[in-house]
């Protein structure tokens, strides 16, 4: 077991890993304007015409903003370090492999709740009411904190081409995006189609901001906000048990 | 473990699938010593650099750089790397990725400015500090490479073939920057392809070949060590065809060399007296003429070729 100095100086020093990713992957004009546009054009796509309320689309939008805004650059961080061959410097540095990749998930979560302020900011411009505003909060982080460990999980297999990673990124996301009760209410799904919900951690975000929203989940929210915890852990974990088994791999 | 030991390298070995790129490597370098490692491509150099900076895991075998286990948080504490071929963020500035390194390093920020500045002062970077790594050139690069390694102020540094590739300035500066660092009494462990370097450089130099040692010592030794290899440089005034010069009594190779020959030998002093007769009896004057010891280079080659032949 590592002493709680160590703890502290290797979370140090992912700050500072993460503060690298941010100026150098996040803080680009077109990294920011397609994280918001694109999630926007694809939700609208799917909800133009239907006739719904806007308190019913907003906590959708707001849940494919973060979850595509906070698995989009985590995935490829690391591969593209590798082929820049910067990555091998950072990893004979006095950090652990886990704080490189917890360095990597900070900065995607930071970036995941910037981006987030966009749909919120919108939602309460057409007159939505937070009712439930410490919940939502907290919701928003541990989804947050919860996809951008996804996002690192989808850079586990030790290859270097950014493309094949982002490759396996879409043949998850995409799928995750239509299971998670962002387009239909949970409601109104079959028993099936509930129960292949269930598995994706989308939707119990989703279901948390609807009931913050519109006064109502589908299920209670206090097992909403256990199981997307369930999820984070799970993600982190395995984020940093496989990485460091692969890692090496790359150089 | 004595306490003058930097690094220990015990049977040291690493396998790619059914590959065994090191086998079984074991070496001691003192504190303060400026450590040569040489070897053909793919002789397993870099392969033991990564394990000793603690990048890769041996499969078998220990190494500790400075009592620490090698790849332990502590032992990378101690230690600055130049690895192979390494990158700085390009898109970051020389100056950032120097503030970079200092927070992974936990030094401290007021610390860690003033010894940016001086570094980047020494290495001529200074005046392009903010401009951004990827606008440098390949010479400043590899300055600013040295500078992040160097910024902890580390009793051990490893580089993988730092001067490769760059010019004759900044190749010159950094090897006037690493014999001052190990003037100091810092540990250098050097990578290199270039035997004048190592032999300029290096206290001892260990040869590395199809991933095993096959020789240790100082370069000196090593260079006397290889009978066979004397050879004598000379030039005359007129063309002189090769087969001639072989069949002067005790030449055993004969070597082309610009306008000169370089005719290998067993016995140099009587080398010299047969290319007298020689030259007296065919009308030949002589330019030039020098008796040459085995280069580093020549011991290099014989030692890395009987290999081949035993193999």
């Amino acid at each position: 077991m590592p002493d709680i100095p160590t703890v502290l100086q290797q979370a140090r020093r992912s700050l500072a890993i993460a503060r690298k990713d941010v100026r150098i992957y996040y803080a680009k004009g077109p990294v920011i304007i397609f994280g918001v546009l694109f999630p926007v054009f694809l939700f609208l796509s799917f909800t133009i015409g239907r006739h719904l309320s806007v308190d019913f689309m907003i906590p959708g939008l707001l849940g494919m903003i973060l979850f595509f805004t906070a698995t989009s650059v985590s995935p490829i961080v690391i591969p593209w370090e590798a082929q820049a061959r910067t990555l091998e410097r950072l990893m004979s540095c006095p950090v652990k492999i886990e704080t490189i990749i917890m360095g990597d998930i900070l900065a995607s979560f930071a970036f995941g709740l910037a981006i987030s302020l966009v749909p919120i900011l919108i939602g309460l411009f057409l007159g939505i009411t937070i009712l439930s505003p410490f919940i939502f909060a907290l919701a928003v982080i541990l989804a947050a904190l919860c996809f951008a460990s996804l996002g690192t999980v989808f850079s586990i297999p030790p290859t270097n081409m950014p493309s094949t990673v982002n490759m396996i990124a879409a043949v998850v996301k995409f799928p995750v995006v239509f299971i998670s009760g962002i387009f239909v209410p949970l409601d109104e799904l079959p028993a099936w189609g509930q129960a292949i919900a269930y598995i994706s951690p989308l939707t119990y975000f989703t279901d948390i901001a609807r009931y913050s929203i519109q006064g109502r989940g589908h299920l209670p929210v206090a097992l909403d906000l256990l199981v997307l915890l369930a999820f984070t852990a799970l993600f982190l974990v395995v984020a940093m048990k496989l990485h460091q088994r692969t890692m090496p791999k790359r150089i | 473990m004595s306490n003058d030991v930097a690094i220990q390298v015990v049977n040291l070995t690493k396998y790619y699938g059914e590959l065994l790129a090191v086998d079984h490597v074991s070496f001691t370098v003192s504190k303060g010593e400026f450590f040569g490692f040489l070897g053909p491509n793919g002789a397993g150099k870099t392969t033991t650099v990564r394990m000793l900076t603690g990048v890769i895991r041996a499969d078998e075998g220990t190494a500790s750089i400075l009592e620490y286990k090698a790849g332990s948080l502590r032992a990378k504490q101690v230690t600055g790397v130049v690895p192979e071929m390494a990158n700085a963020y390009g898109d970051l500035s020389g100056w950032h990725n120097l503030m970079l390194m200092a927070e992974l390093y936990g030094i401290p920020a007021s610390v860690a400015r003033e010894r940016s500045a001086s570094l980047m002062q020494e290495t001529g970077l200074y005046p392009r500090r903010d401009s951004l790594v990827r606008t440098y050139s390949k010479g400043m690069k590899q300055r600013l490479i040295l500078c992040l390694a160097l910024l902890s102020d580390p009793e051990v540094l490893f580089l993988d073939e730092p001067t490769s590739g760059l010019d004759v300035q900044s190749a010159r500066l950094i090897k006037d920057m690493l014999q001052g660092l190990n003037t100091k009494g810092k540990t250098i462990f050097l990578t290199t392809h270039d035997m004048e370097e190592a032999n300029q450089l290096c206290d001892r130099v260990a040869i590395m070949k199809e991933g095993k040692l096959v020789a240790i010592d100082a370069p000196e030794k090593l260079r006397m060590a290889v009978s066979g290899m004397h050879s004598v440089e000379v030039s005359f005034d007129n063309v002189v065809k090769p087969e001639i010069l072989a069949s002067i009594p005790n030449v055993n190779t004969v070597k082309k060399l610009g306008d000169k020959w370089r005719l290998y030998t067993t016995n140099p002093g009587e080398l010299v007296v047969s290319l007298t007769n020689f030259s007296s009896s065919n009308g030949l004057k002589i330019i030039s003429l020098n008796t040459l010891t085995p280069s580093l280079e020549d011991a290099f080659m014989a030692l890395t070729e009987k290999e081949k032949k035993n193999a």
